[in-house]
């Protein structure tokens, strides 16, 4: 919690966020004490395995997920108001008002029984107040704005009758729709082919320096991080494990856990849990977490008896004070570690095309 | 779209082929001469050759089917064995009683399987899915017929509430139809609601499980709004094809109803025809019920191609 | 066939006999833990109980007329009652079983045969032959059960056999179709191309690799179609065109029942509840065999809502 840089301009202030749900074999411990802050026109990269909760977390924010057996605790302060504590009916003016949502899967996150036009001004209509026409031609702008050609010609246009990455165009305008100053984009661009992604990040980029909303990213892939973040929190069992700003996160990496994926980058891009080839063992489940750092039984750094009984806080690291570059260990990775999984973070972003999934 | 109602009509209409052949062929299998066993002790030679002519029984098989599928496309049926009633008109006086059971027993069978799929859907693993489960699970057991003499027995006899049987028409007597309609339609009903409400419970939980669904509450609209627009307008698709597909089953179902309470539909006339022997009335009402049940699977095709764009609009990826 | 090398790569492409022991051992333990299976089991149980030993189990003989004790209301002498000639109804409903199962499981017997050698014929072969036998199929999909099996009673006469006759003729469809659809799938799988590569004949390739694969959903539909042949048979002989006196059929006691209604509540209610129980006996069987074997397939209620 020791986050000393000016926030004058924080959007989104998440403190002590905790997420659990009752399950048939127990409590599970989904998001344990996520605190971060969110800054204007900023884009923060959540990375993690799935599971991580890197999802879950944003979508606890606004109480996306099903309450119960889910359970929300914290505090996440959206301008001053406190997300956590708000009522289900100030949520929802803040749902897709104040907070825009992408989804992974474009074949999927439409509706195929209506025209892609209603699907884009519903939520308009409802928050903005404005007219049908109005709502419209709106929403012919936002079309424009993320690239579709003809774009008033396709606003009764059905979802099957565009083409995947034409559909996670519009799924992004959806997003964009009601002007939000905080964008979720969850896995926006997992479920497309390597060029359409290119595109697909290059318009957020864009659209970011346009409207200078703020953007979490959240996704397993780090080749995609380094084309998007400013910042990145790396997740690892529920907790960030691992935050800094992008440069320094691939220039230099101190949690084992960043280490392990960074080396295992150039070979496979997407670490899926099979082909994570640098770090053995798999992550626990949310219903069992390993006393002491919740990554100890993997880790090749572990040391002493502190690692198995004492849980590691989030702490400050690197050479600048005020980096705000945090690791959650009691020791970091040695030096020549680093420099070896640096240097595969760097060549990592020109590997991407073959090994997109 | 064009191209797909073309094929699905042929097809009907080739099914509908089928369909007479066997209709036909039925009354060429009873064993013996069909006309002298439907006259029994009315049997004189004069009325035998008439029937005999009438119904071209005299005549090659394949130069009968012919006639008789030339005739019965333009509504004549022949003649009825017993009264010498034109076949189309015996059936045409039962079409409105039968109709109407159908009717309403598609009314009853929705408002049991509407509110109980929709709302097992929505709170499942809780006690209403667990009630609704238990419901269909025994209504598609229940004997049709059973349950209509219970009904009966309690309703009738023991309370005296309604009657026990019997039929009036609506522009006779609307508030006497009713009486009458009611046990049977709640008897057909009950059972079709059954199988409906495990329909309704699936597309339900299908429907709510989309992603889509997840992207519109994401959106920040009231859930009221999402459950109409974004479930059960997807949900209702598959649901008005099940409930249309229903309908002919439900069909097979009124025969038996229509006998536990002497209503005057299709189904008795069917069951009388068998009883006296009168095969071409027996012929006329088993074509009419297939020829209805296919032309509600057609139906129910193209209404479905209607409400769902993916068939409507054709895809241009 | 006598070509060795079809009997080594038969043995080779066969899944071992050890993995269908543990594969049908899975399935009755998955049987085994679905209560409504097992309920469905135990009330199956006892019907089969009560249809074999009818004889030993009957308090009178089914046809015995005691006027004297006419519409006696149940009681520890008659415990369902007796009927308008004083039978006892106890004894009628007990050797009821024995004909309610008897129609179910020779009439789905018929349709079992009839089906599968069609399914197999049309699937097998393709072409022409399917197209014909699946055409005619749908033509006998586009009656009613029910109007069907009345028809076709109507034509050979009301009785015994001929209703397990026509309910058989009624089902057919169903298993053909079933079956056809597992052949296309088994046809194109990889041990069956491989054994008809090296040239072994249609039958032993029908025999030993299509015919296991396709039981499961055989054996389910099986129990599902008894469950409608005895609601099927039942209907028949309510209205006068099953089996017929004196044989006790359950529909038909039904129908007796509906005229003394005012005499006797105890008529309407137990020959329904034994069809009733019977029906859903079988019911629940298929839905758990279902499961355990095929999750895909779809429930009881929703392969009769497109019957």
């Amino acid at each position: 919690m020791s986050i000393d840089r000016p926030s004058g301009d924080v959007v989104l202030s998440v403190r002590d966020l905790e997420v659990s749900f009752a399950t048939r074999r127990g409590r599970a411990d989904v998001v344990r004490g996520l605190d971060y802050d969110l800054r204007r026109g900023e884009t923060l990269a959540l990375v993690g395995e799935s599971g991580s909760g890197k999802s879950v977390s944003t979508m606890a924010l606004t109480k996306l997920i099903p309450i119960p057996p889910g359970r929300v605790t914290g505090t996440a302060m959206l301008d001053g108001q406190d997300l956590i504590a708000m009522s289900e009916r100030d949520l929802l003016a803040v749902r897709g008002r104040r907070i825009g949502f992408v989804f992974q899967d474009p074949m999927t996150s439409l509706n195929p029984v209506h025209p892609i036009g209603r699907q884009l001004t519903e939520g308009m209509r409802h928050h903005l107040g404005i007219s049908e026409s109005d709502a419209r031609d709106r929403a012919v702008d936002l079309l424009r704005k993320v690239g579709i050609p003809a774009a008033e010609k396709r606003l009764d246009d059905y979802p099957h009758q565009f083409s995947g990455g034409m559909r996670q165009r519009v799924v992004i305008a959806i997003g964009l729709s009601c002007d939000p100053q905080v964008l979720i984009a969850d896995e926006a661009t997992t479920a497309l082919d390597v060029t359409t992604q290119a595109q697909i990040i290059e318009l957020v980029n864009q659209l970011q320096d346009e409207l200078g909303m703020a953007v979490i990213w959240i996704t397993h892939d780090l080749g995609v991080v380094a084309g998007i973040a400013d910042r990145v929190m790396v997740m690892y069992a529920g907790e960030i494990v691992e935050e800094a700003d992008v440069d320094e996160l691939f220039a230099d990496p101190r949690h084992p856990y960043t280490v392990g994926l960074l080396k295992s980058l150039p070979v496979l891009g997407a670490f899926d849990r099979d082909e994570l080839a640098a770090i053995p063992g798999l992550p626990p489940a949310p219903t069992d977490l390993p006393a002491g750092c919740a990554f100890h039984p993997r880790c090749a750094y572990r040391d002493d008896e502190r690692c198995v009984s004492e849980r590691p806080p989030l702490r400050e690291v690197g050479g600048d004070a005020g980096s705000g570059h945090r690791i959650r260990s009691f020791y970091e990775v040695a030096e020549d570690d680093r420099r070896a999984a640096a240097t595969a973070g760097i060549a990592a972003p020109e590997h991407r095309e073959e090994d997109a999934s | 779209m064009a191209r797909y109602v073309a094929l699905r009509i042929g097809q009907s209409l080739l099914a509908l082929l089928g369909v007479s052949i066997i209709v036909f062929a039925l009354m060429h299998l009873v064993p013996g001469d069909p006309v002298r066993s439907a006259l029994g002790t009315r049997f004189t030679p004069e009325l035998y050759a008439a029937l005999v002519e009438r119904a071209g029984l005299d005549r090659p098989i394949l130069v009968q089917y012919f006639d008789w599928l030339g005739r019965a496309v333009t509504g004549d049926l022949g003649v009825s064995f017993r009264t010498g009633q034109p076949v189309a008109l015996a059936l045409g006086q039962r079409v409105g009683p039968t109709a109407l059971l159908a009717f309403g027993a598609l009314i009853v069978g929705l408002l049991i399987a509407l509110p109980a799929g929709i709302v097992s859907a929505v709170k499942q693993g809780k006690a209403p899915d667990y009630a609704a489960n238990t419901f269909s699970q025994i209504g598609v057991s229940l004997p049709d017929f059973w349950f209509g003499i219970l009904l009966i027995l309690v309703f009738a006899r023991m309370l005296g509430w309604l009657p026990p049987g019997g039929y009036a028409s609506f522009a006779d007597d609307p508030a006497a139809a009713l009486r009458y309609l009611l046990l049977p339609a709640v008897t057909a009903g009950v059972v079709t609601g059954a199988i409906l409400t495990r329909f309704v419970r699936s597309s339900m939980l299908e429907a709510l499980n989309a992603e889509h669904v997840r992207l519109a509450r994401a959106k920040g609209l009231p859930w009221r709004y999402v459950l109409r627009h974004h479930v059960l307008r997807n949900a209702w698709i598959p649901i008005i094809t099940v409930t249309g597909l229903q309908l002919g089953t439900l069909l097979g179902g009124i025969i038996v109803v229509e006998i536990v309470f002497s209503w005057p539909g299709i189904g008795r006339l069917a069951l009388d025809a068998v009883q006296t022997r009168d095969y071409p009335v027996l012929q006329g009402a088993v074509l009419l019920v297939a020829a209805v049940f296919l032309l509600l699977n057609l139906l129910v095709d193209l209404v479905y191609a209607r409400l769902d764009p993916r068939i409507r609009v054709g895809a241009s990826t | 066939m006598s070509d060795p090398r079809v009997h080594q790569a038969d043995a080779e492409l066969e899944a071992p006999s050890t993995r269908h022991q543990s594969q049908w051992r899975a399935t009755v333990s998955a049987l085994l833990a679905n209560r409504l299976a097992v309920f469905g089991l135990v009330m199956l149980t006892a019907l089969v109980l009560t249809a074999l030993f009818a004889d030993l189990l009957i308090r009178q003989p089914i046809n015995a007329q005691n006027l004297a004790d006419r519409f006696a209301p149940p009681s520890s002498q008659y415990w369902f009652g007796t009927d308008d000639l004083g039978r006892d109804v106890f004894s009628r409903v007990v050797v009821g079983a024995r004909v309610s199962l008897q129609v179910g499981v020779v009439s789905v017997g018929i349709s079992l045969v009839a089906g599968t050698l069609i399914g197999l014929w049309a699937g097998y072969r393709g072409g022409w032959i399917d197209t014909v036998w699946m055409r005619a199929m749908d033509v006998l999909f586009a009656f009613p059960v029910i109007l069907l099996a009345i028809a076709l009673v109507a034509v050979l006469g009301p009785s015994l056999r001929n209703t397990m006759i026509a309910v058989g003729i009624v089902f057919t469809p169903i298993f053909a179709r079933v079956v056809r659809g597992s052949v296309l799938s088994v046809r194109e799988e990889l041990h069956v191309r491989a054994v008809r590569s090296l040239g072994a004949s249609d039958r032993r390739i029908i025999l030993r690799h299509v015919l296991p694969n396709v039981a499961a959903p055989i054996i389910v539909q099986a129990s599902l179609s008894l469950a409608f042949a005895i609601l099927t048979e039942a209907a028949l002989s309510y209205i006068g065109v099953g089996v017929q006196p004196p044989d006790p059929a359950w529909g038909y006691m039904l129908s007796d029942a509906q005229r003394f209604q005012r005499q006797g509540w105890w008529l309407s209610v137990f020959p329904g509840a034994a069809i009733f129980l019977s029906v859903m006996a079988f019911n629940l069987l298929g839905d758990g065999l279902r499961d355990a074997l095929d999750p895909k397939q779809r429930s009881v209620i929703e392969s009769r809502g497109v019957e």
